[in-house]
């Protein structure tokens, strides 16, 4: 079993904190609160976080500048900011602040989930890895192939961006979402399910000649790449 | 009391009041002024009048001698309106003369005396004593003085004349004045509180109200027309606004009214169907959320299209992006999605609204064109002299001519295409969009003959060519 996760989740609606801790404990993630952000870049300098949950709005302090304070002083902890404004570059200046992640309210608490864990795990990730392995599939970033149980298996370009980031990503849920952003660098809203189609796709080409399956849909969540023989 | 210290308040009053002060002033600068000048000048032509009449009697002295002198004084002193005349004895004891007393110690010393002084003059009835003059000391060889004076009366009278004139002048000015700002000031203030009278209507809600105008064209109409000018516009952007929300309003309450139906039909059930009800019910927030997030965008593209970041994008990448994007989606249900890019063109934009206007075009094109005769669905983008032209054309059921402004509208949604999920707010969005660039959204027939199967639509997005 990893260690637990921890985090701290800077949000001034106590009713919105105690709910995230809530779920965020269900899911086996340790989070503290502080309710304005004068506390909370207090308690993000002098504790060890893996992951601050910053909402944009927030009395003494705002949350744009809780982060560059943060960052100023060398601490980079990643960030996932919470915004109620939505306007058309809040995440531009959200990131440019020193955000890692941006999420505009309302949202759904499983892309919170997704997100969180995967700005937590960030750390651990093997960014510099030229191979990823999930089970009997191999991915060669370098050579730009797929192999499966030794058998190369032709993707799309796209299907292979894809496949990347679902593999970096192994054993962690990603949503349609967190896919769109990633892969195709959009953060727009595409009305219809084209993130599913592209995924089955995918899930075809990889799984079809292949007796296990390694490409999980997680409902109400997103996706997940994992090898369910292999120890968690 | 308060009326009148109300009407001092105003600005013409207080400005007049100020001029009146001013006025004043100078007016009684130039009242002394001119009266102390005259004064000086008639006191002036006394002396040399008086300066005159002493050589005379000197000339007199030397040629005729004491008697002779006597004679002169005498026949000059019985002259009408006469020159004062005394022949003192060296002590000072008047001798002769027409003046009874005088101020001591005006004989003393010779020449000019020195201020007017007072006299007494031996016809004089009235016994005020309020006579002044000016005078002239000679002194003889054998020590008799002469003093020779003339009265300052007349120009004192004439001073004083003057200066009575004045102050009544002066006087019936502040009157004219006062009278003058009353009727000014209660004029400007009755329009004023006509104005204001108008004002609190339109307060209290009642928009229609317009400020009274007096048609003279003066400074107060040129104000009431054009505040007049500025409540019209608010009230026809306040009654665009009442109809938005007023459409908003109407449209969720479709969606929330099935959100509580299906969270009722949720209670009822039991066990697993319970879990698939409630995901339903997300599912139908999710499509309010969305619903929102549309509105909330397109508002905000609307208000501020300076705001949002703007820069050199590739339109070309984008459209390849959403060609490919969509694409697996469009082949599923049966169509064939056709990209046709000129290459690498680059306009000044914000690659995330334009990449979700196309999606939202490609989108209903996927929608509505769903099991047409001709499969096919068209995305161009070409370079046209000054404009560069992103269309999607389909060949889907297509909309009337006469509906194409209606649907770009907010919720307007085609009665066939309320079954499809939707927001009714696709088209509003990219017409937002477009503006914010500085281009148009164009609607139409994709086949203008209706011969060939189905007609469809076709949707351009018009970009000015930015010339950087």
């Amino acid at each position: 079993m990893v260690a637990r996760m921890k985090i701290l989740i800077i949000e001034d609606d106590l009713e919105a904190a105690a709910y995230l801790a809530k779920a965020f404990r269900e899911a086996g993630i340790v989070s503290d609160h502080a309710s304005d952000g004068e506390s909370g870049l207090f308690m993000a300098s002098e504790n060890s976080y893996d992951v601050l949950v910053v909402d944009r709005m927030l009395p003494r302090r705002d949350g744009l500048s809780v982060i560059t304070e943060l960052r100023r002083k060398e601490i980079h902890t990643p960030v996932l900011i919470l915004s109620a404004l939505g306007q058309v570059d809040d995440r531009v200046t959200g990131l440019r602040a020193g955000g890692d992640d941006y999420l505009p309210k309302p949202y759904a608490f499983n892309e919170l989930l997704a997100r969180v864990e995967v700005l937590g795990r960030r750390k651990g990730t093997p960014e510099q890895d030229m191979v990823y392995r999930v089970g009997d599939l191999e991915l060669d970033r370098l050579s730009h192939s797929v192999r499966r149980q030794g058998k190369e298996i032709p993707l799309q370009p796209r299907e292979f961006r894809l496949l990347e980031y679902l593999m970096k990503n192994a054993g962690q849920v990603v949503t349609r979402t967190m896919l769109l952003e990633n892969v195709w660098d959009y953060h727009f809203d595409p009305q219809t399910n084209v993130i599913d189609v592209h995924v089955s796709r995918l899930r075809s080409k990889i799984e079809k000649d292949f007796e296990v399956p390694l490409l999980r849909t997680v409902r109400g969540a997103g996706y997940m790449i994992k090898d369910d023989r292999a120890p968690a | 009391m308060s009326k009148l210290r109300v009407l001092f308040r105003t600005t013409a009053v207080r400005l007049s009041a100020l001029y009146l002060i001013l006025f004043s002033l100078c007016a009684a600068f130039l009242v002394f002024y001119v009266t102390g000048m005259s004064e000086r000048l008639l006191q002036q032509q006394t002396r040399d009048s008086i300066t005159a009449e002493v050589t005379q009697i000197e000339q007199v002295y030397t040629r005729a001698g004491m008697n002779g002198l006597l004679r002169s004084l005498e026949r000059r002193a019985r002259q009408p309106g006469a020159n004062l005349y005394v022949i003192a004895g060296p002590s000072g004891e008047i001798l002769a003369g027409n003046v009874q007393s005088l101020e001591p110690g005006l004989l003393d010393s010779e020449g000019w005396t020195e201020r007017p002084f007072a006299y007494q003059r031996y016809t004089d009835e009235t016994k005020d004593d309020s006579h002044v003059a000016l005078a002239h000391v000679l002194v003889l060889d054998n020590g008799l003085r002469i003093l020779v004076g003339r009265d300052l009366q007349e120009p004192q009278k004439f001073r004083a004349l003057v200066r009575q004139a004045l102050m009544v002048a002066l006087g019936v000015m502040g009157l004219g004045a006062l009278v003058i700002w009353f009727g000014i000031g209660r004029n400007a203030l009755k329009r004023i509180d006509r104005m204001s009278e108008a004002s609190t209507k339109i307060m209290a809600g009642d928009l229609s109200q317009r400020l009274p105008m007096s048609g003279s064209g003066d400074e107060f109409d040129r104000l009431s027309e054009s505040l007049n000018a500025m409540l019209g516009r608010i009230e026809k952007l306040n009654e665009g606004l009442r109809q938005v929300s007023d459409n908003i309003a109407h449209d969720l309450k479709t969606p929330l009214t099935r959100l509580r139906n299906k969270a009722e039909a949720a209670l009822a059930r039991k066990g697993t169907s319970q879990r698939g009800a409630l995901e339903e019910i997300i599912g139908e927030s999710d499509q309010l959320i969305r619903t929102f997030n549309a509105l909330l965008m397109i508002s905000r593209v609307e208000a501020g299209s300076s705001a949002a970041e703007m820069s050199d994008i590739d339109l070309s990448q984008i459209v390849a992006d959403c060609v490919e994007l969509y694409e697996p989606v469009a082949e599923d249900v049966g169509l064939k999605l056709e990209a046709e890019v000129a290459q690498s063109i680059v306009i000044a934009g914000n690659r995330e609204l334009v990449g979700q206007a196309l999606g939202n075009l490609i989108d209903n094109a996927i929608k509505y064109a769903e099991g047409a005769g001709n499969p096919l669905i068209r995305v161009s983008l070409e370079k046209q002299d000054t404009h560069v032209v992103l269309a999607v054309a389909d060949h889907g059921s297509g909309i009337p001519q006469a509906m194409h402004d209606e649907v770009v509208k907010r919720f307007v949604r085609l009665d066939e295409s309320r079954s499809k999920p939707g927001t009714g707010l696709g088209l509003s969005l990219v017409e937002a969009v477009m503006e914010m660039h500085h281009g148009s959204l164009r609607l139409a027939d994709t086949v203008p003959s209706a011969s060939e199967g189905g007609k469809g639509l076709t949707v351009q997005m018009v970009f000015p060519v930015t010339t950087t």
